[in-house]
């Protein structure tokens, strides 16, 4: 043995304490090679999410849960979809960290401090649903383009901060003010400073709402870094891209925000219906505001058999955006039939609904459950794909499991 | 004069001893603390084949079951440059996950171009265009596909 391979094994037994496991072959590694531990975390444990959690993207990370790991009331952080456009932001010091108030309808900008922030202000705590304007993306044809969701970009967790309205109140706002729009630290891909990730925002009136919070609090704690921290917008009921993380700045504008991701096909649907794969030119697409009715079945996981002359009991949450939902239904002949069934009034505006229901199956064989909820204004989930738009959003199609009686 | 050249003639065997046991010493004492580091040190001294075979397994572009390792890009012709220029900013997730015709895949990298920093491709556009259409087309799901890939369980209340 050589003396410089004495030293290299000496060097490799410091990365093996760094790794918690032995290097095997690690005397042959390539000079300057890191081990893939190293470079490539674990993101269930980086983000410390459940093992049963889909990765959908690594580069940026985007994460879904499925239907029956959002069984839970309140959603809890090791459940909660991540959606990233950039690069999440790096050595946050939340000490420092401060939010300026700015644009061209505010009376002066104001800069505070987190500090500030939770002292000058009462604090607030709802539970407001957050839903991707991408989710079920993965079904429309012709295919929609981005990250191909499936169901579980929602969640309904407890968010604790302070209402924007009485920031903006305390900074004074001019009479032209139509948008607020946020900026954040989170990174570029292409990692140019210049170029901002996402930077989306909301009309005046739903800047105001009651529930739209600056939120520094997640279900009780700390906003995992995943999630926002130590800053983020929440407005429940709107896609979720409207609800920022890592903000520093809010621009209240006298136009609708210009920002990354308001223009174009981003979160924009066509103002019109149009057929599927149509182009549809950009000054005929329009922002998504509320997100439609939806529901989930998140018990029992799909695939469930059951013995003959058993009852199956379901259970799951309906939210419909803006609105609350007046009745949710069920049904096990693929629509020919519907069953009303319980459902609870939401913890507050804006937080899902929660639904049971207990199903009994005429005979052996093959069965789907769908679930069928309707808002407030009567309109329901369609069964089929709603209409079609160029990148895939608002799909509300009924949710449905499998179950088979043996 | 005589005493004199025996007594530096025992020193000098004194020496020489003395270095000659430090040197047995630090060679033991070296080997047994290399041992105790490396336990099965005499079972592994085998052939430098097995590290060869490794060194294979480590390939940075290794392809298995015709998948790209690394990127989990299928293996096709017009892969490298798929590779190389399309997974230095995204995930090739992004693209795996996707599924369009000619048309839109190329207006995807013109919006990359306009919008994201994605460089001028050159000669490597057509073949990336054509890696692309070739193994990640539209697939026709209709109105709503049926219940695939289902894990039936037993339920338990």
């Amino acid at each position: 043995m050589k003396r410089r391979n004495f030293v290299r094994k000496a060097v490799l037994g410091t990365m093996t304490t760094v790794i918690g496991a032995d290097i095997v072959f690690g005397n042959v590694l390539p000079e300057g090679y890191q081990p893939l531990a190293l470079q490539d975390p674990d993101p269930f444990k980086m983000f410390d999410k459940d093992k049963g959690m889909v990765v959908l993207n690594d580069k940026p990370w985007n994460i879904e849960a499925k239907a029956h790991l959002l069984d839970d009331k309140i959603t809890p952080n090791k459940f909660m979809f991540i959606r990233n456009n950039g690069l999440i932001p790096e050595d946050i010091d939340a000490s420092k960290w401060t939010l300026t108030i700015e644009g061209e309808s505010v009376k002066q900008e104001k800069t505070y401090s987190l500090a500030d922030l939770k002292s000058k202000f009462t604090q607030h705590t709802y539970q407001l649903t957050l839903e991707c304007g991408g989710n079920g993306r993965s079904e429309f044809d012709p295919p929609a383009k981005g990250n191909q969701w499936t169901i579980g970009a929602v969640s309904s967790a407890t968010w604790t901060g302070v209402r924007l309205r009485d920031i903006l109140e305390d900074v004074g706002i001019k009479g032209d003010a139509v948008y607020i729009g946020y900026h954040a630290a989170d990174v570029h891909l292409s990692r140019d400073p210049k170029k901002e990730p996402i930077s989306r925002g909301a009309p005046m009136p739903k800047a105001l709402q009651d529930e739209t919070l600056v939120a520094f609090k997640m279900n009780g704690e700390d906003i995992p870094l995943a999630h926002g921290y130590p800053l983020r917008l929440v407005a429940g009921g709107w896609p979720a891209s409207v609800s920022g993380k890592w903000i520093d700045r809010i621009s209240v504008r006298n136009i609708v925000h210009d920002g990354t991701k308001m223009t174009g096909t981003a979160y924009r649907v066509p103002c019109n219906p149009v057929a599927p794969g149509e182009k549809v030119k950009d000054e005929d697409m329009c922002i998504i505001e509320s997100m439609p009715v939806k529901s989930l079945i998140t018990y029992p996981k799909t695939g469930a058999t059951i013995q003959q002359g058993k009852k199956l009991n379901i259970r799951g949450h309906a939210w419909a955006g803006e609105l609350e939902v007046s009745k949710l239904e069920y049904s096990i002949d693929f629509g020919s039939t519907w069953k009303e069934c319980a459902i609870e009034k939401p913890a507050n505006r804006l937080a899902w609904q929660h639904f049971t229901a207990n199903i009994d199956f005429p005979k052996k064989g093959y069965y789907e459950v769908w679930a069928r909820a309707t808002d407030a204004r009567g309109i329901s989930q369609p069964m089929l794909l709603p209409g079609w738009n160029p990148k895939g959003y608002l799909n509300n199609a009924c949710h449905r499991i499998a179950i088979k009686v043996t | 004069m005589e005493d004199h050249k025996k007594f530096k003639q025992q020193v000098k065997t004194i020496y020489r001893l003395m270095v000659g046991l430090f040197g047995l010493f630090a060679v033991a004492a070296l080997s047994v603390l290399y041992l105790l580091s490396n336990p099965n040190l005499f079972e592994k001294s085998k052939p430098e084949t097995e590290y060869v075979a490794v060194v294979e397994e480590d390939d940075y572009d290794k392809i298995e079951n015709g998948i790209h390792v690394r990127t989990g890009l299928v293996e096709a012709e017009g892969l490298m440059a798929v590779v190389n220029n399309c997974t230095n900013c995204h995930s090739a997730k992004l693209v795996t996950q996707n599924r369009m015709n000619k048309e839109r895949w190329i207006s995807t990298i013109r919006w990359m171009q306009e919008t994201q920093n994605l460089w001028d491709l050159g000669n490597n556009e057509d073949i990336i265009v054509d890696y692309l259409v070739a193994n990640y087309p539209p697939v026709n799901k209709g109105r709503r596909e049926v219940l695939k890939d289902i894990e039936w369980y037993d339920l338990k209340e």
